[in-house]
């Protein structure tokens, strides 16, 4: 089998877990708790927060360790809102945020909060003029992705975060997708907030953080006891943040060849797979996450398209209807401006730090041939050509 | 998740393609929600369904129903292809999870739509066999 889903999830490093284990049966103390024995659990928790804040240039004290990505994009949107509430009410966002930031917001309109998602581009990129557009007196902050689950597309970050700071506005960035797989320094490009996920870098499933910088206060999420410097209840999840650290050291330590070697291997499997008639990348051409392809493939549906690529040992994603448990394919995709029918043929392949060089033909290989079978048997192509009735 | 029958007619449909000479052909569904569902039937002067055929646009969900419904109808008598319910072809497939059900829907549908087909070359007026409108809000179940 060849998983080429890194974006959905990463298989957990073997080091990261070798790391963690010691932490369920011999240094099972609780970081709050003041004897001895518990201070191998509560050292290895702040030994982790480094490692955490070294891979965005922030410091340890302003990593706060949560339960998963979506629970940090749901704490600085709820919690900014709610305790600025007095200055503004007022949040830009994007169009082709992940739903935790787009459901958030949603909530938050429920709740009187004023919400612009900008738009964007064939390529799904935000414009920085339609940002500053947007901005008003009443603006409390700027939520921006990083880069984009679906698309790879990496945002004018550093511009967006230069606007807000001379704006005097307090800038979010999810960068779930982004963390450890490309450079970001939150000094630099002024980003007050930044969401990341362990189990997109080699750490388990059930493990994120949120970076908040030093001096801003925002409401909790989670009110309770004492942990995280009084700001997220709950007793810390010790083997996952001594695996979340790991993997942060293990992902900094291995970025730059990283991103040599991915972007290398998804620019062979791009070039080959669009050699397919009437296929598209889906995305910003160069401007993209290392390992993402993303693609519509005319005349065939995205799921038959990746339950026919577990066939061929094929691990991949889709954004079509049918794989969301609705009638219309991803707001990503229909945001980028395709059409519906074109949309639904969505395929997302992911490279990840375990694939091998020679994955990518492997794969590509596999797309021609489901393509093919599923062409062959679509009333929608004829003659090698799409025949759409709209 | 989808059934061991699901995934076998999805990975090895049955009766894919066109079919020569085939004298009832219908197509439900539309691009727009994915799913779009083509039956050729060959039917012979008693009313038997001798051979039928599919080609699907569609989901896993689809491409399956697609076809336990053409094995489902292939032999039978117009009259009791009329009976084929998507509630059969879901059970037949031993189950489909609940947002897919639609596909079954779409799946019956075809099936009408061929048979109404069949009925206006005969010069027979289908009534209200096949209406399919192509509009996949007014019967589908997975749609909010």
């Amino acid at each position: 089998m060849i998983y080429a889903d890194n974006s959905a999830t990463t298989r957990t490093k073997p080091e990261v877990l070798d790391k963690m284990l010691p932490y369920f049966t011999e240094h099972y103390g609780n970081p709050s708790s003041l004897y001895a024995f518990a201070y191998d659990a509560k050292r290895a928790v702040e030994n982790a927060r480094e490692e955490v804040a070294k891979v965005i240039g922030a410091r340890g004290k302003e990593i706060f360790f949560t339960s998963c990505g979506s629970e940090s994009d749901n704490w600085v949107l709820r919690g900014v809102t709610s305790k600025l509430r007095d200055k503004g009410n007022h949040i830009i966002t994007s169009c082709i945020e992940h739903p935790a930031i787009m459901e958030t917001c949603k909530q938050l309109e429920k709740q009187g909060i004023r919400v612009t998602y900008l738009p964007v581009d064939e390529y799904g990129s935000v414009s920085v003029d339609d940002l500053k557009a947007a901005i008003c007196d009443e603006t409390i902050l700027i939520s921006i992705m990083t880069a984009n689950n679906e698309i790879g597309t990496i945002q004018p970050i550093r511009e967006i975060g230069a606007i807000a700071k001379e704006k005097e506005i307090f800038f979010h960035t999810d960068a779930v997708q982004a963390y450890g797989h490309i450079p970001i320094n939150v000094d630099e490009m002024n980003i007050d907030f930044l969401s990341l996920s362990g189990h997109k870098i080699g750490a388990p499933k059930g493990i994120g953080a949120l970076y908040i910088r030093s001096g801003i206060r925002i409401d909790n999420l989670i009110y309770g006891g004492g942990q995280e410097k009084r700001r997220r209840a709950g007793t810390e999840n010790v083997p996952y943040i001594v695996a979340l650290g790991e993997a942060a050291r293990l992902a900094n330590e291995h970025m730059n060849e990283n991103i040599a070697r991915l972007t290398k291997m998804r620019d062979a499997l791009i070039e080959r797979v669009l050699k397919i008639p009437y296929t598209r990348l889906t995305g910003h051409p160069t401007n993209r996450l290392p390992g993402l392809c993303s693609i519509v493939i005319e005349g065939i549906e995205g799921e038959a398209l990746l339950l026919n690529m577990f066939n061929e040992g094929i691990c991949a994603s889709s954004g079509s209807a049918c794989s969301s448990g609705s009638l219309d394919p991803s707001h990503v995709l229909l945001s980028i401006g395709l059409p519906h029918h074109i949309a639904h043929g969505s395929l997302r392949l992911s490279l990840g730090e375990d694939n091998a060089v020679g994955d990518e033909i492997k794969i590509a290989e596999a797309v021609e041939k489901v393509a093919a079978k599923l062409r062959a048997m679509s009333p929608v192509w004829e003659n090698g050509k799409p025949v759409w009735e709209e | 998740m989808y059934s061991e029958k699901v995934l076998d007619h999805f990975s090895n449909p049955r009766n894919v393609g066109e079919l020569e000479g085939a004298n009832a052909i219908g197509q439900v569904g539309n691009s727009k929600c994915g799913d779009i569902m083509k039956m050729y039937m060959k039917i012979d002067e008693n009313d038997i369904i001798t051979d039928v055929t599919f080609k699907t646009f569609g989901c896993g969900a689809a491409v399956a129903t697609s076809s336990m419904a053409t094995e489902m109808v292939k032999g039978k008598s117009i009259e009791e292809a009329l009976t084929l319910t998507n509630k059969a072809v879901a059970e037949a497939l031993d189950g489909l999870p609940p947002e897919k059900l639609h596909c079954s829907v779409l799946a019956e549908e075809a099936i009408k739509s061929a048979i109404a087909d069949y009925y206006k070359r005969q010069g027979k007026d289908p009534g209200k066999l096949g209406l399919c409108d192509g509009n996949c809000e007014n019967c589908c179940s997975h749609n909010k």
